[in-house]
């Protein structure tokens, strides 16, 4: 009789990089866009309410899989997690997500000024 | 529900080498690893459950943990480094003698 086989070893999350190399850090600062900044007013409006704060942030930001480390930047994954938890705490639904999505698309490719709706 | 402090600061305690699925606050590089309460930071509902909206997240001390680094990672030499990290309750158990 063969010797069992030892369980595969668990997957390490894609977000847990630490020990990990990950080449040298750039120091140099960066102005943030408009829309950035929205995006993390609104991560602190969410907490203010009460409806989720920075746990559910993470947890849906690690869900996104390794893939969107890559493809998405830092305000992109932010936003596509908030999504994700406003849809969870009931605020939002992806369809009436999806729906503003395409009225913002016809607005056209560039983003507003303060003071625009 | 009392809210005990299980170790003691000087405690040696080791991290579960445990891997459960999902939002898990405790680092790779630690589990399993030995080392000793460096303080008792407080005791906060458990973010692993505010992740996923438990209203009823339980409330747990949070401790630093001070590892050698040698313990972490073997290449790093026995220059005597240590890495502090924030450990909560549940992942820690007592070493035994």
């Amino acid at each position: 009789m063969g010797a069992m086989q030892a369980p595969a070893p668990p997957e390490r999350g894609w977000h847990d990089m630490g020990g990990l190399a990950a080449g040298a850090v750039d120091p140099a600062e960066h102005d943030y866009e408009l829309w950035e900044r929205r995006v993390d007013a609104l991560l602190v409006l969410c907490g203010s309410r009460e409806l989720f704060g920075v746990d559910g942030l993470r947890r849906a930001l690690e869900d996104l899989g390794a893939d969107a480390f890559v493809r998405m930047g830092y305000y992109e994954r932010w936003i596509a997690a908030i999504a994700r938890n406003l849809v969870e705490t009931g605020v939002l639904t992806n369809d009436e997500i999806g729906r503003r999505i395409a009225e913002v698309e016809q607005r056209g490719t560039t983003y507003g000024e303060v003071g625009d709706p | 529900m009392s809210e005990t402090v299980r170790f003691a600061v000087g405690e040696a305690v080791r991290v579960r080498a445990e891997w459960p699925p999902g939002h898990i606050r405790t680092p790779w590089y630690v589990r399993g690893r030995a080392g000793r309460i460096e303080r008792h930071c407080g005791v906060f509902p458990n973010p692993e459950e505010l992740a996923y909206h438990r209203p009823d997240a339980r409330r747990l001390a949070l401790y630093r943990v001070r590892f050698a680094m040698r313990d972490l990672w073997e290449e790093v030499g026995d220059g005597g480094d240590t890495l502090d990290a924030e450990i909560f309750e549940h992942w820690l158990e007592p070493v035994r003698a």
